[in-house]
């Protein structure tokens, strides 16, 4: 069966000369969540911009669904993967969430009456189906974190990508963030600092570190060495211990 | 709630001017200001017409006059202008109060000055009854090319980002003890006003990076607007062509 998401020996340098990945290699399967730790500067997020043909792999691979990311089907790709970017106010750009929501979808080519269909069903899944007319300034970051998340859900993604997905939320709303991601049932990759957030979603971790995998396993085992994570900056939170 | 159709200029309502689809009042008030840009400076009596007419659209809309008069004020500058020019233009000169004022001044000064307060108020009309998303969404449905009703989007979004940024850094200044009343702490509030450009352009890469994430070519895609039967457009039109008829009558008079 092919992999949901199968990248080998990735290696890219910025075009300022700095070489941000070392050849990473990284298999996901349909359906799996997967953490993706490490620390400040590990290339993290330039892995993720490369999972949808923003930047193009210096060397090696990365495939989707069977089908790799080059210049001729990058507008399939960006329809099979859907990136949430860590902050909001980045995504949402249109004058209501409505439209916000509606934008991906009608890119991708979908027309009334299904868009419709499509917008209330990504606001109905993350719950904010009441704010559809709102204008995306006037909403508190909860909301507009679950605003996000639904304009990228309506593109109906076959892998969803996450960066940081529950900085600047509260307790609750980071909560209820993370009911409606377990309920949403499809492949996921997170991005996190979070490690409980990590824990309590994601069954396996892969970290990241000066560009390459330095780990990848039962996000429990590895939260579990404390040695590890020392050695790679990570650090849970005062107070929390793994029995 | 409509409030997030909201732009400072708008005034929510329920009135036919308001019902009427965004393309087709942006069609009528462009052809009404061009009718009253075509009218020659001397035909006094037809800019009252042409005033009379937009009365009768506010009365339609139910526009206080005295909320659209506070909305005009962006006009001052020009008022200044044509106010200035009989002191200053050459040519024969008549006396008014002890004041040598030039004829084709005067002329030139009424001419920038009714019609640009037409021009403004026409503006703020179809600004005052129309929400901004159909703004945008006439403007490409009237086949503006696309690449200006997204600017046109992302500017009116943005500017409240911006501000929203400006404002917390301006914060951030202050609560570190910067007054910007001293004279020698303006350095502090311009070297700011650079590192917000500078934001601002990052935002704008990141917000694109995220449109192209979803599938973004260039084109917004087009969203569907209302169309307008022929019915719509005789009856909006009526502004606009009586505006014209005015214009072209005002060459009889003149
Ligand atoms: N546009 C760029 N040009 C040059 N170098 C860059 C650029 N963006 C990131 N880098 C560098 O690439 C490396 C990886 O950055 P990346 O943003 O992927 O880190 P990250 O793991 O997402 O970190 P964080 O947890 O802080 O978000 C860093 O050393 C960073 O300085
Ligand atoms: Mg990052």
């Amino acid at each position: 069966m092919t992999a949901s998401l199968d990248v080998e020996g990735l290696a890219f340098a910025y075009p300022d000369g700095h070489q941000a990945l070392f050849g990473v290699d990284l298999r996901i399967e349909r359906g799996e969540r997967v953490a993706l730790l490490g620390p400040n500067g590990a290339g993290k997020t330039t892995l993720v911009l490369h999972l949808n043909g923003v930047h193009r792999a210096g060397a090696g691979r990365v495939e989707v669904g069977g089908l790799e990311v080059t210049r001729e089907n990058v507008q399939e790709i960006r329809r099979r993967v859907g990136i949430v970017f860590q902050d909001p106010d980045d995504q949402l750009f249109m004058p209501t969430v409505a439209d916000d929501v509606a934008f991906g979808p009608a890119n991708f080519g979908v027309t009334e009456p299904e868009l419709s269909l499509r917008v209330k069903e990504a606001l109905d899944a993350v719950g904010v189906a009441e704010l559809a007319d709102r204008s995306p300034m006037h909403l508190s970051g909860g909301q507009r974190r679950r605003a996000a998340l639904a304009t990228v859900l309506a593109c109906d993604p076959e892998i969803l990508v996450l960066d940081e997905p529950s900085t600047h939320l509260d307790p609750v709303a980071r909560r209820e963030l993370a009911d409606v991601l377990l309920g949403l049932d499809r492949t996921m990759l997170m991005v996190t600092h979070d490690l409980p957030y990590a824990l309590q979603l994601c069954p396996r971790s892969v970290v990241i570190d000066g560009g390459v995998v330095v780990a990848d396993g039962p996000t429990r085992d590895l939260l579990a060495d404390a040695d590890f994570l020392a050695a790679h900056r990570l650090e849970l939170p005062f107070g929390f211990a793994l029995d | 709630m409509a409030a997030g159709h909201a732009h400072p200029l708008y005034r929510a309502g329920d009135s036919v001017v308001h019902r009427l689809p965004a393309h087709v009042k942006i069609v009528v008030a462009f052809l009404f200001v061009l009718a009253v840009v075509a009218t020659p400076r001397e035909a006094f009596a037809v800019f009252g017409l042409q005033f009379l007419l937009l009365v009768g659209v506010w009365v339609a809309a139910r526009i206080p006059p005295g909320w659209l008069a506070t909305r005009a004020l962006i006009e001052a500058p020009f008022v200044v202008l044509a106010v200035l020019l009989p002191f200053f233009a050459t040519g024969p000169r008549v006396e008014w109060m002890g004041m040598s004022l030039a004829v084709d001044g005067l002329l030139a000064g009424w001419n920038i000055l009714v019609k640009g307060t037409l021009g403004v108020l026409v503006s703020v009309t179809l600004a005052a009854t129309t929400p901004l998303r159909d703004l945008v969404s006439g403007l490409s449905r009237l086949r503006v090319p696309s690449m200006v009703c997204v600017i046109a989007t992302l500017m009116l979004r943005y500017l409240e980002v911006i501000a929203a940024e400006a404002r917390r850094m301006r914060l951030a200044r202050v609560s570190r003890g910067h007054d910007p009343r001293f004279v020698w702490q303006l350095g502090a509030t311009v070297r700011s006003v650079g590192a917000l450009f500078l934001r601002s352009y990052e935002r704008g890469e990141r917000v694109h990076l995220a449109m192209l994430s979803r599938g973004y070519t260039g084109a917004m895609p087009a969203f569907t607007t209302a169309s307008a039967s022929t019915a719509t457009w005789s009856l909006a039109l009526v502004p606009a062509v009586v505006a014209a008829l005015l214009a072209v009558s005002g060459y009889w008079v003149a």
